[in-house]
């Protein structure tokens, strides 16, 4: 330890420590830092009034001023739908005609739609609602339980082969796996349900499979997708006679679907997202079909 | 009025002790209290336990730093209840050892993903994120559905977790890597055995589309598909939250 010394140019003591040939000079602690350190301990002794601060055994002092978090947000929520009523009790009260021909109401619910939307369908069906093989494209015509607008928020609410008690069922069989039907029965019926679709190229290549086809069609498929295959929206069956195809409308796929089934699920929203979100959502998914190309993001 | 710092500045010994009583008193003031305030971690009646192959999921949550990405943890903000539903309760994640409540939000929180999207979704997510969500920066997890998952360590896991409070009985202990398999493997015996032991509300499935074979892939999307719904305490206590 160095000795403390007097510092011949300035007066003033050093701190009596030496690095490298240099000391340092020990000099009080400046005046406005007293007060900074004053000031904040004033507001400590103020705050630990006014906010919930102190342990008491198993409890703590609450504060003057009652703050708690989960209070704020509840209260925050609240004020948001105040702020919201207007527009809430009339698409409330409102039935789906009568908002989609109601252009103010409309823009509202492209705004909230789009929010909703995107944190909830968008991983599935796409941000642009365009679907993906598997998850059905909301901005085409093919629906699998209906176009309505009440059909799409039923949809919503209880899913399709969900763990919801009125849950929408849907399952089209494995004839391959499960051995209903054979290879060459499904490469035959693949081969017609791919005419349905397009009638001119199929059935020119295998009038022979698709004649075949057409039987086995009948005796297995017609009960859920209809004598053409026009699908029934009822028992969630696509039509097969459209360009539309959910899982892919190459033979392959095709034949992939027939031999092994297919099971879509779709989550039930019931517990989620409130009545009201989900006749927003429905009047948004409608809607998303009528923005031009560009617009949808 | 500075005698008393300079004489412990020369003593590095007390000056190191000083320090850490000093420095211990933010810890004594805010984190000690929560283990003695009745309140810290809310009466949940229904909370469930997590499973064998949704702890095992975890694990491989854990091994893999999903919690580098994705928060578990809804905090008390308005946008935050809106986008994913009521707040976290301490109580959701009371058998969770280690908490995985994450800080680091570069996806979106997971805490309520459970239910939210299909088993064949998380599959193809967690297989090649872009191909269900193109602008996705999420790294695929190919691997998960191609390794097998190890359960034989899973039995001496759940004593552990008993140890520190999580009330697994000696049959769950017992039969744990057994249970793993059946809930993957629907309508077998030892499907049955898991929905006795944890409860009929189990979610018992292929997770990941194949009953034949128990893969890393079927406990991540177990474990997935449990957040949140071990207990439904969050959303009897905050009625306006659902919105």
């Amino acid at each position: 330890m160095a000795i403390r010394e007097r510092d011949p140019h300035t007066g003033h003591m050093t701190i009596g420590h030496e690095w490298n040939g240099i000391t340092e000079l020990n000099r009080p602690v400046p005046t406005p830092v007293w007060w900074f350190l004053g000031a904040a301990a004033l507001f400590s002794v103020v705050f630990w009034v006014l906010m919930p601060a102190w342990p008491l055994g198993d409890t703590y002092t609450r504060g003057l001023l009652g703050v708690d978090q989960r209070t704020t947000v509840v209260q925050k929520l609240a004020e948001a739908e105040q702020q919201q009523a207007g527009w809430r009790r009339r698409i409330a009260a409102a039935d789906f005609a009568e908002i989609e021909a109601d252009e103010a109401l409309m823009r509202v619910v492209r705004g909230a739609g789009s929010a909703l939307f995107g944190d909830n369908c968008s991983a599935c069906h796409g941000a642009a609602g365009r679907g993906g093989p598997g998850y059905p494209s909301l901005v085409d015509d093919a629906w699998l339980w209906g176009g309505a607008p009440e059909s799409i928020a039923e949809t919503l609410r209880v899913g399709v082969n969900a763990p919801h008690p009125d849950t929408r069922v849907s399952e089209m069989p494995a004839f391959g796996h499960d051995q209903i039907l054979d290879r060459e029965a499904i490469l035959q019926v693949a081969a017609y349900v791919r005419s349905l679709a397009e009638p001119v190229s199929a059935a020119a290549s295998h009038s022979q499979a698709v004649a075949a086809g057409k039987e086995i069609f009948a005796a297995n498929c017609a009960a859920c997708h209809g004598d053409n295959g026009q699908g029934n929206s009822d028992a969630g069956a696509p039509n097969l006679s459209d360009s539309f195809w959910l899982y892919g409308g190459d033979p392959q796929t095709v034949f992939r679907t027939i031999f092994y089934g297919r099971k879509g699920h779709m989550p039930a929203w019931e517990h989620r997202l409130a009545e009201l979100e989900r006749k927003i959502l429905a009047l948004y998914i409608r809607d998303l079909r009528s923005w031009p190309e560009g617009a949808r993001r | 009025m500075f005698g008393f710092h300079y004489r412990l500045e020369r003593h590095s010994i007390a000056l190191a002790v000083a320090i850490i009583l000093v420095a211990s008193v933010g810890g004594a003031v805010e984190i000690a209290p929560l283990f003695t305030i009745d309140e810290t971690v809310e009466h949940a009646p229904d909370m469930r336990l997590y499973t064998p192959l949704e702890l095992a999921g975890r694990e491989v949550y854990i091994r893999e730093g999903c919690y580098a990405c994705h928060s578990q943890m809804i905090r008390t903000l308005r946008d935050e209840v809106e986008r994913y539903g009521p707040y976290s309760l301490a109580a959701e994640s009371q058998y969770d050892h280690p908490m995985l409540w994450g800080s680091k939000r570069t996806g979106p929180d997971l805490a309520r993903i459970g239910g939210k999207y299909s088993d064949e979704w998380h599959f193809a997510h967690l297989f090649n994120p872009r191909e269900v969500v193109p602008e996705s920066v999420m790294p695929a997890y190919r691997w998960l559905s191609r390794n097998e998952l190890s359960t034989d360590d899973l039995g001496r896991y759940l004593a552990a977790l008993r140890k520190v409070g999580v009330p697994y009985s000696d049959d769950m202990v017992a039969h744990a890597a057994d249970d793993a398999h059946g809930q993957a493997t629907p309508d077998s015996a030892r499907a049955r055995g898991v929905a006795g032991r944890y409860g009929e509300p189990t979610n018992i499935r292929a997770f990941d589309g194949d009953p034949g074979r128990l893969t890393e892939m079927d406990a991540v999307i177990a474990y997935l598909q449990i957040l949140g719904q071990l207990t439904k305490a969050a959303y009897g206590s905050a009625p306006d939250a659902g919105e």
